[in-house]
């Protein structure tokens, strides 16, 4: 993962990133009204790695993921998938939204969800056929529910309804994935869960942007992490950048839970 | 309160009735079919207004088609016309109507205004501008308004055979429209930032929604009226939704609730010419509404009520047959003994067993003799009959392999599981319980993983 | 142009409609429950027909509390229908509204054989009549001073509604911004909304027969939502609705004198056109308003980007 704080060059709008990073970011800033929340973001993701984006409350992480998939308006900046515009890569990006973020009282079932991972493929006035919901079935069956395929939504437990959203993103095959706080409120098994699946697409060479508020589980799930607060404070191989110099530096005073975190840390890594 | 009107009951017989609701005569059937396409459209596309949390936007819409309304017969009355062409009078109606909803729209992404406020001034202000150009409309010479009033409150009766084929080709249309885009509809209702984050153009699919939603409203402005046709988006959707989780057959009852209205609604108007046949749409629905409400099969308040009361008794009950049971182990003069003899057990210790009251005991005593799970029981002891007894082992077992099975697969410390057991184990189907007992090897009653014996309360 | 006395009653009696309208109404917007203004007064109907059927006057008091009695119930029942069959607030304040409403067509028609009550009268109101149905409010004082009665209850009802804010305004302040925190300092969130309903729906019923029951709208929310945009104070918001109601009031019924006889045009509404003339400063404060406004938003993106560029940040320097 490289950073440039370089100002570009005049001919090639960012001679430094490299052609075809999964995704690669350029000079973002995201504002609500005047305020603004993210700045300056300067990123390339490597291939294949499970990346987690961490930084305190209100630091932009879920900002950034939405303004990377075109979801809020930018002031500024340039998003590229696989090298070419975010615009015309959609069908390689999945996307596994907070689980808040909609109403689970709506009249569908787990595997009405899962299908809606393969609209995309399906087009305009088409009707969903039995292909599709076999390969949404499929899906539930890898995040391990497959027997509740036909449960109404608002009956699954809180960690079930988080893995119908996983299965909704496996279900768009995609090869870079941004989950915004998946582990959320989750049950043990649920997270077991989820780390196998984030393990299994890794494996088969996808990228997984993932937003996660557990310090705790950093350096255990992740291979690189980027540290964020408005900034990005550090990115990289979680081994060299995930350290106590750059937590303090993102989470600043606010975090008294800093020392126990850079403890786990320590035992983790030794 | 209509049937005390006495023209009205002159005019009102059994025969009469019988001829307008099984469409006997060619007028009626007209009317009544018309209004009862238009309750399927509008039940069909309501759903999805429901869903996306906007219904109120039909309030918004339909408000805001006066003005359009108004001066297509302005314009029809300056061209030499009667103003009476309906085709140009709903187009108008529908252009500002859509005008109208989709400043709400904007006015929400683009200033602080938010979506309530928003529906409230295009509301108030394009009915003003509406009632300012129909005071002008009424005073111009050699015009006759009265048709336009008809629009506000509805009057079927006033319309025209033309009129009926136009209403009726435009519903079935909006329909076939609706379901053509179940998918789209369905997808931007529930997760729009995933609909956009799959590339679908989520504003034009939501003006597409508010499209459909205009063309019912000024379908139905002649019909209902356009106060009304509100009703006739919003009731059909809840009602439907009250009996189904599932959004097909939501959209299908939705429909046919709408449809059951116009045609029960338009006929008794047909009835009573006199009063506005919106209002009665309306009423007939709400009362389907109210019926939904109470009874409904999947949210209705009596149902809901009952699965709580049916689920508060069953775990009563089990927690009963628990304590007996966990009673009956610690009376065995081999504690390690897991197989316990059903014998009376003090009531002191069941009562101790548990926060309960000796009210609540005997509660639940006297429901599981009616239960015949109790052999006999007074003041002083109580002792399980033989199928009560069986039960018990059965329950307490469940109740251990959960806890054995949350120690042993979910990392939960061991002092937390009873709590955490008493929630689950009242939903455990037999299939689940026999694959407890495969992954845990366990055929008997396992004991207990945690000490049994509480703290008995003085 | 002939401005008589009886314009200037009407102006007054539409500014005192807009005075206390403007006092529930910026609440409604702050709450984001503006709909619900339009759910009472749509609702209102049935009430304000029953109690033409029952007591035959349009004059009484029996009527009034009458209808702002069903304009309470109908946010009382949308409240009922919203938790206990868990359906969204939106709709189920349309089921309400629109069955209430529903009914008080029936009860019109119903009625139009016994009292001279015009449907049209209840929906957009007679702003123009409101001058000629006097009453001699210090007959008591053996004063004969005619007012028109709507000054009389209008004028009333601003006060009431006047009271009401000095005496609540911090708990009104504070449940409006976050009722949960309004529970914990024990003001009742609950009490406070019915409250605020009470004041919707009884200043709906006093200011229906100047604006009619679907202008009165006009007078609660436009204002309300214009001073939105123009300030960021409760107390600026509410001296800014008030007097936003108080321009609409006066310049509407203006036009409606002056339009006739410039462009030849035939008499028009008065309550038509307060809700035109509020709509018209809506539009301006959208484009005008210096920090919520096009204009301002389009002057403030500057700023920012040259805010950035004078201060690099990089991602070391924190």
């Amino acid at each position: 993962m490289t950073k440039t704080n370089l100002p570009p060059a005049e001919d090639d709008p960012h001679p430094e990133h490299s052609r075809d990073a999964p995704l690669s970011i350029h000079d973002l800033t995201v504002a609500y009204h005047r305020k603004p929340v993210i700045w300056d973001i300067d990123l390339d993701l490597p291939e294949g790695k499970l990346i987690a984006v961490v930084g305190p409350n209100g630091a932009g992480k879920s900002t950034l993921l939405k303004a990377c998939l075109d979801l809020i308006p930018r002031v500024s900046g340039d998003i590229r998938v696989y090298g070419k515009p975010y615009r015309q890569q959609r069908s390689l990006i999945g996307y596994v939204p907070q689980r808040e973020s909609v109403d689970w009282d709506f009249p569908v079932s787990a595997l009405e969800v899962v299908t809606m991972g393969v609209y995309g493929s399906i087009g305009w006035f088409r009707p969903v056929l039995r292909k599709h919901r076999a390969k949404a079935q499929e899906a539930l069956e890898k995040v391990g529910i497959g027997h509740l395929a036909g449960r109404q939504i608002s009956q699954l437990s809180g960690g079930q309804q988080q893995r119908v959203f996983l299965a909704r993103a496996l279900a768009q095959e995609a090869q870079l994935y941004f989950m915004d706080e998946p582990f959320a409120a989750v049950d043990a098994a649920t997270e077991r869960a989820i780390v196998a699946l984030l393990r299994e697409l890794q494996q088969q060479g996808k990228t997984c942007l993932v937003v996660h508020h557990d310090l705790a589980t950093v350096a255990r799930y992740f291979d690189h992490v980027i540290l964020l607060n408005m900034r990005v404070v550090a990115a990289g191989p979680t081994a060299e950048v995930f350290h106590n110099e750059n937590l303090q530096k993102t989470y600043g005073g606010k975090m008294p839970l800093l020392e126990e975190a850079g403890q786990a840390l320590r035992q983790n890594l030794s | 309160m209509f049937f005390g009107d006495p023209i009205l009951l002159a005019t009102f017989s059994w025969e009469i009735f019988r001829e307008v609701l099984f469409l006997q005569e060619y007028n009626t059937r007209t009317v009544v079919t018309s209004t009862s396409l238009l309750g399927i459209s509008a039940g069909m596309v309501g759903s999805f207004l429901l869903l996306r949390k906007r219904s109120l936007m039909g309030d918004a819409l339909s408000h805001a088609c006066l003005p359009g309304l108004v001066i297509a017969f302005l314009v029809l009355v300056l061209f030499g016309g009667t103003g009476r062409n309906l085709p140009i009078l709903l187009l108008g109606a529908g252009a500002t109507g859509l005008f109208g909803s989709a400043m709400v729209l904007w006015l929400r992404n683009h200033t602080r205004i938010k979506d309530d406020a928003g529906m409230g001034i295009v509301l108030s202000v394009f009915f003003g501008a509406g009632v300012v150009l129909l005071n002008i409309a009424q005073k111009m010479p050699g015009t006759r308004t009265a048709g336009l009033e008809s629009f506000i409150y509805g009057q079927a009766a006033a319309m025209m055979r033309a009129d009926f084929i136009l209403l009726s080709v435009l519903a079935v249309a909006i329909t076939l429209w609706c379901l053509a885009l179940k998918k789209e509809f369905t997808l931007l209702c529930f997760d729009e930032n995933f609909a956009r984050s799959l590339g679908w153009p989520v504003q034009r699919l939501d003006l597409f929604l508010l499209l459909l939603i205009a063309a019912v409203t000024v379908v139905g402005m002649q019909a209902v009226g356009l106060i009304l046709i509100i009703a006739f988006l919003i009731i059909p959707a809840a009602a439907a939704r009250f009996w189904t989780d599932n959004l097909g057959r939501m959209l299908f009852l939705s429909a046919f609730i709408g449809g059951i209205s116009g045609w029960v609604g338009a006929s008794l108007s047909s009835l009573l010419p006199r009063l506005p046949a919106g209002a009665i749409v309306v009423l007939v629905a709400s009362s389907i509404f109210i019926f939904s409400l109470l009874f409904g099969s999947a949210r209705g308040i009596v149902r809901r009520n009952l699965d709580q009361l049916r689920l508060r008794r069953k775990i009563g009950r089990q927690h009963l047959l628990r304590a007996v049971y966990e009673t009956l182990e610690q009376m065995s003069p081999t504690p390690d003994d897991p197989f316990p003899r059903n014998r009376p057990v003090p009531l002191e210790r069941i009562v101790a067993q548990r926060s309960w009251t000796r009210q609540d005991v005997r509660k639940l005593l006297r429901r599981a003799e009616r239960e015949d799970h109790l052999h006999e029981w007074n003041e002083r002891e109580l002792s399980l009959s033989e199928s009560g007894f069986g039960e018990a082992s059965r329950i307490t077992r469940n109740h251990r392999l959960w806890e054995i099975f949350m120690i042993t697969h979910a990392d939960i410390a061991p002092s937390h599981v009873d709590r955490d057991a008493d929630s689950v184990e009242h939903l455990l189907s037999p299939e689940m319980v026999r694959e407890l007992e495969e992954k845990l090897g366990l055929q008997n009653i396992p004991a207990s993983p945690h000490p049994l014996t509480r703290e008995v309360h003085p | 142009m002939t401005w008589y006395t009886m314009d200037t009653w009407i102006v007054v009696v539409g500014a005192l409609a807009g005075i206390a309208c403007a006092i529930p109404g910026c609440f409604l917007v702050l709450r984001q429950m503006s709909m619900m203004g339009d759910a009472i007064s749509h609702a209102v109907l049935p009430g304000l027909a029953l109690a033409f059927l029952i007591t035959g006057s349009r004059a009484s008091v029996t009527m009034f509390i009458g209808a702002a009695l069903i304009g309470l119930l109908t946010a009382v029942f949308t409240q009922w229908i919203s938790s206990w069959g868990k359906v969204e607030r939106g709709a189920s304040m349309g089921i309400v509204f629109t069955t209430l409403f529903a009914v008080g067509l029936l009860l019109i028609v119903q009625a139009a054989h016994h009292v001279e009550l015009d449907p049209g009268c209840v929906l957009y109101g007679a702003l123009e009549l409101t001058p000629l149905d006097t009453v001699t409010p210090l007959f008591w004082l053996g004063l004969g001073w005619e007012t028109p009665r709507a000054f009389v209850v209008l004028g009333i009802i601003t006060l009431v509604n006047l009271a009401l804010l000095l005496l609540f305004y911090k708990e009104f302040k504070i449940s409006s911004f976050d009722p949960n925190l309004a529970t914990t300092l024990g003001i009742n969130a609950q009490k406070m909304h019915y409250l605020l309903m009470s004041m919707v729906a009884v200043t709906t019923v006093a200011a229906f027969e100047a604006v009619g029951s679907i202008l009165v709208i006009a007078l609660l929310i436009v204002p309300a939502a214009t001073a939105y945009l123009l300030t960021d104070r409760l107390s600026t918001m509410l001296l800014l609705g008030g007097g936003f109601g108080v321009l609409a009031a006066a310049m509407g019924h203006f036009l409606a004198v002056w339009l006739p006889e410039v462009h030849g045009l035939p008499d028009v509404s008065s309550a038509g056109l307060v809700a035109v003339t509020s709509g018209i400063f809506f539009a301006a404060a959208v484009l005008l308003a210096p920090r919520y406004g096009m204009l301002g938003k389009f002057l403030n993106r500057r700023p920012l980007k040259k805010h950035k560029a004078a201060t690099p940040l990089s991602p070391e320097k924190t």
